[in-house]
């Protein structure tokens, strides 16, 4: 076996051909499930394994597809590769580098749920990828991997992908089940959730792209051997990618509880020009900002360790803040980021971060003044709790923890 | 019967059905929870946020299910972590809802904060000032002072044209989606949208032309801000301004419950003017909307051009005469002619003045007939819909025919209704010889050819009409005259007493009239006039030389009595002129086609002299030496009371009498339910039917038979049409159909016309100007000009037209 689960291309060279993938045991186990297990089996391995949704939100996957309205057919399965958060970049490689792994896991997922035309949707800029998948696509039907009557089964599949916009709201789940019925990207109410009402009405089963590409291998090597790797909280596998001031940024496959320390400075090779850590931001722009203490730094993570930080891993895509930063420029950033993706269809979100846009540049230039710092955590506060959809929510997490933990950063920027 | 549920808002206990949500059910408990996306009629959304409550449920343990209680024996409620959206939430048995606490108003104080800052506030112009569910929220629940800076407030465009009809200030707009909402959910014109997105989501028109849509003004009703606003009221006057006079509309057959706006003001003189046309509930009737027709075409009876005093012919012209010298000179003909006199009404005309002409004319020892080109009303006075009827009850089970008629152009809300119905389940069958927009609604459509209507109505419904629990049939005149209609009506009568669709509520017949009480004048009696040919010709309320100049010219020695709003091209002709008062100068009441009695209320000072019609027709029975009892139309309507056994037991005050609508609207409400105005003067009372019907249904004889080789030339009904009440409409007037004759594009290439063409048709002898259509969804065979063009073609479907000649276009 591998020493990667995910990023397999990282010790199969050419594992993005097929008849390498193949000869590594790639679509075994799709055959198997489709000729010899009922759907409800391959579920109940899923559910048992303690996967979890690797798009954030860290919902139990198992438990997302039992949820299937099964009196209303047909179902889909919708693959989430509309990677937009700042700092998350693992879908790409995944896809890029080891796609069938990814679309076995799409397929597998299909059957359990009993889905018979699965899409997958890419964000805008992934063009390329979309064109690249597209070709895999074809040469899995080709080799009879995919397409009617599979295996010599009643099973047929086929899988589309679907290209986005370019607007981060349609990483949302229902944005993006909007967008793919061609209207407007924007969030429905929840509920009902996709499983019971989700594309075209329909019962529908979104998962990351990651999430599906653990799949394959959890079904093949079954629940215990992936509940072996990870901890007690949060099993198995995750890609972590790490940005922001550190020598070797990029993705890391580690099991969940890894520490932060590791992560930073093992893999990621320690601080730019060997400066002091300052903070973290664990799951990219939607994060809390997490001072760099040692108790944080030694914070194994884990969905449930990074909660006690008062953070949430969410995707796990880890940036990292040195001493040269200032946290009136971060989140001068992430707001103009949530201004720019805020989709319009809730006030807090629309007008909150329309204005917060405006208190921090103020701030940042150097021409706020102590009553704008109040002012902008003011209105943070008045967006939380409010929104419609997550993206509102984030869009605050950054403001009020960098006011909240790092008050010198904002004395000092109103007094430039 | 729905399961009802039992919870508790604001400590005030109360039971709804399963289903309700929690902002309708406070709404029903008399509690406000203010909103600015969620309407009562249109599905929910939660955009807004303003109606965040705090929503408690009872605990239940896990493993027996049991209620938890607390140690008072009272059950354990958990509130959520976060408030919830009153408008999105169902209630649920035992839910504790709060919305006064200081947790919940002060998250209201926090979205009004966010609204008010980016809007301009510019109430002091602003049309909507006054009657503003932004300004009351922000009076009741909003911060009194802004933290931000102004300049830094986002500035937009304030006056974006949206079509002729509507503007957009784009900087007051709230994006709350309620104009794009109604335009797909409820009027099915999804020619709204949102652009871009974030603090730039902007409202864009997708049609072209711009806003085309018979529904635009509701929007106006809709928009809880000043941003959508009409061009007909634009900075006209300001809401308080303005008194209210509850009316019905003239336009069509449908009865929609208005409101009219008026205010006495310098720059009409110091006269009391109406300023707008607004819907006013009626759930049996409008709901809450009205179309853009009966919003925009009220401007006929304020119009300069209407006849102010009586005029006499001297030496050949028209000139202006006493009401006394011109009542005495009709009187001495109308006296004289005896039985050579023939009384022609318009169905216009209210119920009160139909009854006082029939009076006078049976007492001439005249005729009376109906100036229409549609019967039929005998038999839908005698199967037509009765009381307990609401189009808005008709669903799954049910079934709709919809035939011979474009029931959008034609009345505008059964179209919506019956659109309605269609989404609610009914199976809804449409039968016409060319695709009409009620098609996409439709579980059948149905094509036959012109001329062969009757057959079409058995292939259309037997089968449907059967299983149906209920049975409504719309039929129209499209493409008929007289004969056919009263053919198809009587194939529709067939089929419903054949399936048992007649004598209850919710079943039977409806005429698509053109007029608003055409139905009233069937009940009252009156018959369709056949034969305009008389000594003495007294004609009220409609244009028979307008339509068919050929009808004057050919009985030179005619005398013509006319009593009209203008100089219409009858009243041109005729020897003695009488102004009539227009419908908003006077009371009276109309009965719908769905036969529902309404009364309406005087709004405006009469023009000049001119008297009411049924006053009128009185004053002329005095010089004639013939008493007609009663001098207003309160004392009229009981003598229709005790003789027309439809009308036993209905009285003014039954008229007037209202009950609670849901959704609740009006009052402080103007962010629940917009600015359509609650009926507090009378939801009207249905007709009974006339169960024995007529002795022999009436009839005008057969259709005349086609020639098989020639273009025929069929009428149909535009919604803006040429008549006499819409023309002097300013706003409408850029949207009113003018002469076309459409021809499906093998006629065309064979009559070498092309579209946009000008060309003159020919219609039994005589010609007129008008524009060539093509249009593939016209049958071959068939040339379609429109009514109320000044083309004389009055109705029977078979005139043979020609192309004559091309003119360059």
């Amino acid at each position: 076996m591998s020493k990667h689960v995910l990023l397999r291309h990282r010790d199969i060279p050419d594992i993005d051909k097929l008849d390498v993938y193949r000869a590594n045991g790639g679509f075994d186990i799709f055959e198997k499930a489709v000729t010899s297990m009922e759907p409800t089996t391959v579920t109940d391995i899923v559910k048992a394994s303690g996967l979890r949704g690797r798009g954030g939100a860290g919902f139990p996957t198992g438990v997302k597809w039992s949820f299937m309205d099964n009196d209303n057919w047909p179902h889909y399965v919708v693959a989430n590769a509309d990677e937009s958060e700042p700092g998350t970049f693992k879908d790409r490689e995944i896809m890029e580098r080891n796609p069938f792994q990814f679309l076995e896991g799409v397929a597998i997922a299909s059957y359990a749920v009993g889905a018979n035309a699965a899409y997958i949707y890419c964000r805008g800029e992934f063009w390329q990828v979309a064109h690249f998948l597209d070709e895999k696509i074809a040469e899995a039907e080709e080799a009879g991997l995919l397409g009617e009557n599979l295996f010599g089964t009643d099973y047929s599949l086929k899988i589309y992908t679907h290209l986005g916009a370019g607007a981060y709201i349609c990483g949302e789940e229902t944005a993006l089940l909007e967008s793919m019925e061609g209207k407007r990207g924007q969030p429905r109410l929840r509920p009902p959730f996709p499983p019971s009402y989700g594309l075209y009405g329909k019962p529908t089963v979104v998962n990351n792209v990651e999430t599906l590409t653990n799949v394959p291998l959890i079904v093949a090597n079954g629940a215990d051997w992936y509940k072996s790797l990870g901890t007690e909280d949060t099993a198995g596998v995750k890609i972590f990618s790490l940005s922001g001031r550190v020598k070797k940024p990029g993705n890391y496959e580690l099991p969940f509880g890894t520490t932060f320390r590791e992560l930073i400075f093992e893999h990621g090779g320690g601080i730019i020009d060997d400066r002091a850590i300052k903070a973290i931001m664990p799951a990219g722009a939607s994060s809390s900002v997490v001072p760099a203490t040692d108790e944080a730094l030694d914070t194994p993570m884990d969905y449930g360790s990074v909660r006690k930080l008062d953070a949430d891993l969410g995707s796990a895509s880890v940036i990292v803040i040195d001493d040269t930063v200032s946290m009136d420029w971060v989140i001068n950033k992430t707001i103009h980021f949530f201004k720019h993706e805020s989709c319009g269809k809730c006030t807090p979100c629309r007008d909150g971060n329309y204005w917060m846009l405006h208190i921090s540049e103020r701030i940042h230039n150097g021409e706020g003044t102590s009553q704008d710092v109040e002012l902008l955590n003011s209105v943070a506060h008045q967006i939380q709790n409010k929104c419609l959809c997550a993206l509102g929510e984030f869009s605050i997490q950054a403001v009020m923890t960098s006011i909240e933990r790092f008050p010198q950063d904002f004395e000092l920027a109103v007094k430039r | 019967m729905t399961k009802q549920v039992t919870l508790t808002i604001d400590n005030r206990e109360i039971s709804v059905p399963a289903g309700t949500l929690i902002v309708d059910a406070a709404k029903k408990a008399g509690i406000d929870i203010p909103v600015f996306c969620y309407h009562p009629k249109m599905e929910p959304v939660g955009m807004c946020r303003m109606c965040l409550v705090d929503v408690g449920r009872p605990v239940r343990d896990r493993a027996t299910g049991e209620l938890v209680l607390e140690e008072d024996g009272s059950p354990k409620i958990q509130f959520g972590w976060k408030l919830e959206t009153s408008c999105t939430v169902p209630v649920s048995e035992g839910m504790v809802v709060v919305t006064d606490s200081d947790k919940v108003e002060n998250s209201q104080t926090d979205v009004l904060e966010f609204l008010l800052t980016s809007h301009p506030l510019d109430c002091p112009v602003c049309d909507k000032g006054g009657e503003c569910a932004l300004q009351n929220l922000a009076m009741e629940h909003g911060p009194t002072e802004s933290r931000f800076i102004y300049d830094e407030k986002q500035h937009a465009e304030k006056r974006v044209s949206l079509g002729d009809l509507i503007y957009l200030d784009r900087e007051r707009c709230i994006q709350c989606a309620r104009c794009i909402r109604f335009q797909s959910e409820i009027a099915g014109d999804p020619v709204l949208q949102f652009y871009s997105r974030g603090r730039s989501t902007d409202i864009i028109t997708v049609s072209d032309p711009a806003f085309d849509s018979y529904w635009s003004g509701n929007t106006t009703d809709l928009c809880p801000v000043g941003a959508l606003t009409t061009a007909d009221f634009r900075f006209s006057a300001r809401p308080w301004e303005l008194k209210s006079a509850a009316s019905i509309c003239t336009h069509c057959a449908v009865g929609c419950n208005l409101t009219y706006n008026t205010r006495r003001e310098a720059k009409s003189g110091g006269e009391v003017v109406i300023k707008r046309a607004m819907p006013r509930q009626n759930e049996q009737v409008n709901e809450l909307w009205i179309c853009d027709k009966g919003r925009f075409a009220y401007h006929f009876a304020g119009s300069e051009n209407r006849l102010t005093q009586p005029l006499i012919r001297r030496d050949g012209e028209l000139a202006p005469a006493s009401w006394d010298e011109a009542l005495t000179l009709a009187a001495e003909k109308l006296a004289a002619a005896g039985n050579g006199l023939l009384t022609l009404v318009g169905g216009r005309l209210p119920n009160e003045d139909l009854y006082t002409l029939d009076k006078l004319t049976t007492a001439l020892g005249g005729k009376i007939g109906l100036y229409t080109y549609m019967a039929g009303g005998d038999l839908t006075a005698r199967y037509g819909l009765s009381a307990g009827s609401n189009l808005g009850d008709l669903g799954k089970g049910d079934a709709i025919l919809v035939v011979a008629s474009d029931l959008e152009e034609e009345a505008p809300l059964w179209y919506l209704r019956v659109k309605q119905a269609a989404e609610r389940g009914a199976t809804l069958i449409v039968a016409n010889p060319r695709e009409t927009k009620l098609d996409r609604y439709a579980a059948h459509n149905i094509r036959y050819a012109y001329g062969e209507e009757t057959e079409a109505v058995r292939q259309a419904a037997e089968a449907q009409f059967a299983e149906a629990q209920n049975a409504v049939i719309f039929f129209g005149s499209e493409g008929l005259g007289l004969a056919g209609s009263a053919a198809l009506a009587q194939a529709c009568a067939d089929l419903l007493v054949e399936t048992g669709h007649t004598g209850r509520p919710n079943n039977g017949l409806v005429g698509v009239w053109a007029r608003a009480n055409e139905q009233g004048a069937w009940e009252l009696g009156i018959r369709p006039a056949t034969d305009l040919s008389a000594d003495v010709l007294y004609i009220a309320a409609a244009d028979p030389f307008g339509d068919d100049p050929a009808l004057r010219t050919s009985n030179p020695e005619q005398f013509v009595i006319v009593q009209e709003l203008f100089l219409t091209e009858t009243a041109k002709l005729a020897d003695v002129v009488f102004p009539a008062q227009a419908q908003v100068e006077r009371e009276g009441t109309f009965t719908s086609g769905e036969r529902r009695v309404q009364r309406f209320y005087p709004v405006v000072a009469p023009k000049g002299e001119s008297l009411p019609d049924f006053q009128i027709a009185a004053k002329l029975g005095a010089k004639a030496g013939i008493e007609l009892k009663g001098g207003f139309p309160s004392l009229i309507f009981p003598q229709i009371a005790a003789e027309i056994p439809a009308y036993e037991g209905i009285t003014y005050r039954k008229l007037a009498e209202v009950a609670e609508q849901w959704p609740i609207v009006g009052g402080g409400d103007l962010y629940y339910g917009g600015t359509s105005y609650k009926n507090e003067q009378g939801l009207g009372v249905h007709l009974a039917l006339h169960p024995d019907g007529d002795a022999e249904p009436w009839s005008a004889g057969t259709a005349a038979s086609k020639s098989a080789d020639a273009l025929l030339a069929v009428p149909v009904t535009r919604l803006y049409d040429r008549g006499t009440t819409l023309t002097p409409s300013n706003v409408l007037e850029p949207r009113l159909s003018h002469p076309f004759v459409a021809l499906n594009p093998s006629d065309a290439e064979a009559q070498r016309a092309a579209d946009g063409m000008k060309v003159n048709v020919g219609v039994n002898g005589a010609s007129a100007p008008v524009t060539v259509r093509v249009d593939e969804t016209v049958p071959a065979g068939f040339a379609l000009l429109p009514r109320s063009m000044g083309i004389p073609l009055d109705g029977p479907t078979e005139v043979i037209i020609q192309l004559v000649e091309v003119v360059q276009a």
